[in-house]
């Protein structure tokens, strides 16, 4: 019983600051909800019995992207959306284009809620599935990522690094023109 | 409830006592360790030797006006001393702070001293150290003072690069101990090396530990690093337009985190609960056998915290670009190389 209440405050917490992101005119009130969205997810990660997922979470989004994301708010100094200096001329501001991602978003939640009702794992609890020590234990982790999952693992790193590359030369090139 | 439980409920009370504590001798020894090195008495009037002079410095924060700019954000200018606080409070939790004791027979099984025992403690610690800069980034940006703005600007650049180092350097130590518990950590460091050399971290981990010092310092934002904060430069930096009890939480969240910091520098390079001094003396076996391993660990911390204080007054404070060069250029390098070369040696070691 106490499992269920805490299942349902974290839930909330992370569906209400989610939506809460979106709504918000501050963009500084926008970045801080979404780290308490993130907090809950971590809650809930630890209720599935993966404390390593919950805490590299919290280093990685939290602790990293969010910092990150703060820093450019702040340096931005985008106090708030106004909806009078809203650029209406803009190409992506055209009505056809709003349909169509509603369009999109509402395909992308049906899908979601198909493909929910189709995994026949999930009504079983992750603790007492085969694979259950890979989530709990970070050695178990390490080795499921370093031999099973190894093309995946460094195709991320690859991909992190041309992200990397590109910030960089993005941020040199602007240094010269000045 | 029964008598386990109350008494682990009473370790986290007095876990939470000993941090609040820890930020009010941690100002009076500061200030007399100040006056001590510039030979002068330090605060001397209120209580004998000026021992009360902490609770005069509370009590006057407490009586203060609070204030608040017009231009402030009402809603984060509140939060950010809150965050900060509590994120310095909750990154204790998982730091142990003794062996497993019965308490002298008093239980039946013994328990663990300290908040909580996780097995990914050292991560914990970790995430939640790194929430500690939201607190000071948001008090500069609510604020809506450029000087508090480039404090708390300052601040994240600072605590973003150095926690790179930080966390590599840690990485080092979590490969030699071959786990992520912070007790099995310290368990792992019993016992001696040829007999009289403490069997601790720091030997096997000499760059490692100074590098975590290094890092460590500039995490916290003290003296030679405390550019969020910079007087000539800043007035006060982040904290500027703080005054009464929101402005005293800064502080303390900055003692509790030297605190913590500490405490973590003593459990994965100082061995910790185990021997009181880097070589082996007659009082180990008997701190080992009555259980008193906590005392060694308090004394530990509070030597280390010495030295936080002794660098403060004696190091001048660098130049902003100096500690940013410093951090990507040198210290972040040489951490990732300590990584490499003790990755290889425990391969080369335990094949």
């Amino acid at each position: 019983m106490p499992e269920n209440v805490v299942f349902y405050a974290f839930a909330a917490l992370a569906i209400g600051a989610s939506a809460l992101v979106i709504g918000q005119r501050n963009p500084m009130y926008s970045v801080l909800l979404l780290i308490a969205s993130f907090g809950a997810l971590s809650g809930l990660y630890i209720q599935l019995d993966a404390p390593f997922v919950a805490v590299a979470q919290i280093i990685i989004y939290a602790g990293a992207i969010m910092v990150l994301f703060l820093f450019v708010v702040m340096l931005l100094n985008a106090p708030r959306e106004d909806a009078a200096e809203y650029d209406r001329s803009h190409p992506l501001a055209h009505p056809g284009i709003g349909r169509f991602g509603a369009l999109l978003a509402t395909l992308l939640i049906v899908q979601l809620v198909w493909a929910l009702t189709k995994v026949a794992e999930l009504k079983t609890p992750v603790g007492s599935r085969s694979d259950a020590s890979s989530v709990g234990s970070v050695v178990e982790m390490g080795r499921v990522l370093f031999t099973r999952h190894t093309f995946a693992f460094e195709a991320t790193s690859v991909l992190i690094l041309v992200a990397m590359v590109g910030a960089v030369v993005l941020a040199r090139r602007e240094g010269t023109e000045q | 409830m029964d008598l386990r439980t109350i008494v682990q409920l009473v370790v986290i009370g007095l876990t939470f006592f000993m941090l609040i504590n820890a930020s009010a001798i941690l100002v009076l020894a500061e200030r007399k360790i100040m006056g001590f090195m510039q030979q002068r008495y330090g605060p001397y009037l209120v209580g004998p030797h000026g021992v009360l002079q902490p609770l005069a410095d509370i009590l006057k924060l407490l009586f203060k006006e609070e204030l608040r700019p017009k231009g402030a954000d009402k809603w984060l200018f509140t939060l950010a001393p809150i965050l900060s606080v509590t994120a310095a409070f909750a990154a204790f939790a998982t730091v142990p702070w003794g062996a497993e004791t019965t308490l002298f027979g008093l239980l039946d099984q013994p328990i663990k001293l300290g908040v909580s025992d996780v097995n990914v403690g050292l991560l914990v610690i970790f995430a939640i150290t790194s929430m500690g800069v939201y607190g000071i980034v948001l008090a500069g940006w609510s604020s809506n003072s450029k000087y508090s703005l480039f404090g708390g600007l300052r601040a994240s650049a600072q605590m973003i690069s150095y926690e790179l180092s930080y966390a590599t350097s840690l990485a080092a130590v979590i490969m030699l101990a071959g786990s992520l518990s912070v007790r099995e950590i310290v368990d792992g460091q019993a016992g001696t090396w040829f007999g009289f050399i403490q069997q601790w971290w720091i030997f096997a981990q000499p760059v490692g530990f100074v590098i975590y010092a290094i890092a460590g310092v500039a995490e916290t934002n003290r003296a030679p690093f405390d550019f969020p904060e910079a007087e000539q430069e800043l007035v006060a930096g982040y904290n500027t337009e703080y005054s009464s009890v929101r402005f005293a939480l800064f502080p303390q969240a900055e003692y509790i985190n030297m605190a913590t910091m500490s405490a973590v520098a003593t459990n994965l390079y100082l061995g910790g609960w185990h021997g009181l001094l880097p070589f082996y003396t007659p009082l180990d076996p008997l701190i080992e056998e009555y259980g008193l391993g906590w005392m060694a660990f308090l004394a530990k911390v509070g030597g280390f915290l010495f030295f936080y204080i002794w660098m403060r007054w004696t190091v001048p404070r660098y130049r902003y670009d100096q500690l940013m060069s410093f951090g990507w250029k040198f210290l972040f390098p040489l951490s990732v190389i300590n990584l490499i070369v003790t990755a290889a040696l425990v391969l080369y070691l335990n094949a």
